[in-house]
């Protein structure tokens, strides 16, 4: 994994203890919570788009896929939330092959525009099967998640949950990216046209990693579903799909962590714009603006730039010493 | 001698276009067999049937006395043959090391779930991958630049990298497409000691190229097209020799 990866984990994870002792407030962690689950979701966009070079806009199907599943199992079939969740690992992962199988075909806006198609496809779905799915009203009653004796019903424990299965998803992601599949990834992205040349199987491995986010997407669903406890298709709609997308973008695409720093940033901003009363929005999207402008390769790639110049003007501190 | 390729009656169309016109010839193992022939002459159309890029019209393709015309680009990777791109095709987003780590692909078995879970036979290859990727970056004198983004490289380093690459997946045949395009008389050079090196090590090359010089220089025996059609083969002498090939490259005397 690479020491900077390392580092990174490790300042990540000791961030992650030490909040919730500085930060009583339970409205602040439940915003913690939420931008857990949406981390889940772009650390397996990112792969897709940032290492595959591959787009989903239909990112919010996967998303209600785990929600639904697990919602409709627990309410009506009488699972335990824990099996459940696997299931509709399990039942996201089929739906997300069979999709990509012919989206993955396309290319560019024809992939985006196919997604999108699919993500639409399940939005109306969710909207008329009313006997499963209870329509546009949706339905509640949703359990809670029982881990052994503990029942994650307060924000703080949905804190803890949410973000151990980050950081295992981290983990997973990170050993991913620096293997033999990671580089066969990579390479798509650089040079399809090279990579089919030295062995790499292209459409096999476009499919794992789009099955792989849809997974991520669908375990984001299901803690979802369990904690707010009632689902309806209003969260699931195509403005989902294209915030995840801008989260990725915005963070930057040339690595995982990238796709956090835009979750975090896109997570809090709406907390921090508050002041702005009826503007926000409007301030919202000129930070937006701002950075695709000033950035367009993401804040991560910021930071590196300005690592970069740091390392230049030190190298000319040393060359006027010597 | 065994041949390890075969061209048979090879044939391909781009709509009204024929770009290659019933070409046959055979590559022997271990030989320098070059394709010459004027701009748009079928060249690399030919190497991209043979790796899987294109299919052919009509004809037949025959790698080690089994056919391959109809796999697909990877699979024809993983029986050995390999292949260098006239425009350079390196991955720009990767170091130079990772690029020639990709090579190694077809050679090595890991898959999502034990790479991603760092089971130990994995590491193990791992390891394996970057001694022999190292090896090779050696052996083309750009170990030194193992960790640099492939992007950075000055041009000539960038088709030894591709060289590199592709003798990661240890091809029986390599595909050379206009290895010296850009490059100086002095780089040439070097790669020319490199191409006759890599032969010595067993593999087998068929190169395309118009560095006359180079041609003549290495090639064993060499083929001559001219509007998808072979107009000449055999030594370089032989060539040099043919009226047919004059006429092509110089026009037609009075």
């Amino acid at each position: 994994m690479g020491a900077k990866n390392r580092i990174s984990l490790g300042v990540l994870v000791g961030g992650l203890v030490l909040l919730p002792l500085f930060m009583r407030n339970p409205y602040y962690i439940g915003v913690m919570v939420f931008i857990g689950l949406y981390s889940l979701i772009t650390i397996g966009l990112s792969l897709l788009m940032g290492y595959a070079g591959q787009i989903s806009l239909g990112h919010a199907a996967f998303f209600a896929t785990g929600a639904y599943t697990s919602g409709i199992l627990t309410t009506k079939a009488g699972f335990a939330p824990v099996p459940a969740f696997f299931t509709a690992i399990l039942l996201t992962a089929c739906v997300a092959f069979l999709i990509g199988i012919p989206t993955l075909r396309l290319k560019g806006h024809y992939l985006a525009m196919a997604t999108l198609g699919f993500g639409q496809i399940v939005y109306i779905i969710l909207n008329a099967s009313v006997e499963f799915t209870g329509g546009p009203s949706g339905f509640g009653e949703i359990p809670r998640i029982q881990l052994g004796s503990i029942l994650i019903e307060s924000q703080i424990s949905r804190y803890c949950l949410v973000w151990s299965l980050v950081i295992l998803v981290l983990i997973f992601s990170l050993n991913l990216i620096n293997s033999r599949v990671g580089r066969a990834l990579r390479s798509i992205h650089g040079s399809e046209l090279a990579a089919n040349a030295m062995g790499v199987n292209t459409s096999k491995h476009k499919i794992q990693v789009f099955v792989l986010s849809a997974i991520y997407a669908s375990m984001a669903g299901s803690l979802y579903a369990h904690f707010v406890t009632f689902i309806s298709p209003s969260s699931f709609d195509l403005k989902f799909s294209i915030l995840v997308v801008t989260m990725v973008v915005v963070g930057g695409m040339s690595s995982v962590w990238g796709a956090l720093v835009g979750t975090f940033l896109l997570g809090l901003l709406p907390e921090l714009l508050r002041n702005f009363r009826d503007y926000d929005i409007l301030v919202y999207g000129f930070v937006l603006l701002l950075i695709m402008v000033f950035t367009p390769e993401g804040l991560i790639g910021l930071i590196d730039r300005l690592k970069g110049a740091q390392e230049k003007r030190s190298l000319k501190a040393q060359a006027k010493l010597s | 001698m065994e041949s390890i390729l075969e061209v048979r009656n090879l044939v391909k169309r781009f709509g009204g276009l024929v770009a290659v016109s019933d070409v046959s010839f055979r590559v022997q193992r271990g030989q320098i067999k070059a394709i010459i022939g004027p701009n748009g002459a079928g060249k690399t159309t030919i190497f991209n049937l043979i790796t899987g890029v294109d299919s052919p019209t009509a004809g037949e393709i025959r790698f080690k006395n089994s056919e391959i015309n109809g796999l697909k680009p990877h699979e024809i990777a993983a029986k050995g043959i390999s292949r260098t791109f006239q425009n350079v095709q390196l991955f720009d987003n990767m170091t130079v090391l990772e690029n020639v780590m990709v090579g190694r692909h077809p050679r090595t078995v890991s898959g999502l779930l034990s790479s991603a879970l760092r089971l130990p036979r994995t590491k193990s290859e791992e390891r394996a991958i970057h001694t022999a990727a190292m090896e090779r970056l050696n052996f083309v004198g750009l170990d030194s630049s193992s960790q640099d983004l492939a992007v950075n490289l000055p041009f000539g380093q960038q088709r030894l990298l591709e060289l590199a690459r592709a003798l990661a997946t240890d091809p029986e045949l390599l595909l050379l497409d206009e290895p010296a395009a850009g490059l100086n008389s002095f780089e040439a050079g070097l790669l020319a000691d490199l191409i006759l090196k890599i032969r010595e090590h067993g593999t087998t090359i068929l190169l395309v190229e118009h560095d006359m010089e180079l041609v003549m220089d290495i090639s064993d025996e060499i083929v001559v097209l001219n509007y998808g059609k072979k107009i000449a083969e055999g030594t370089p002498v032989e060539v040099q020799n043919d009226q047919q090939v004059i006429n092509a490259y110089l026009g037609e005397g009075p």
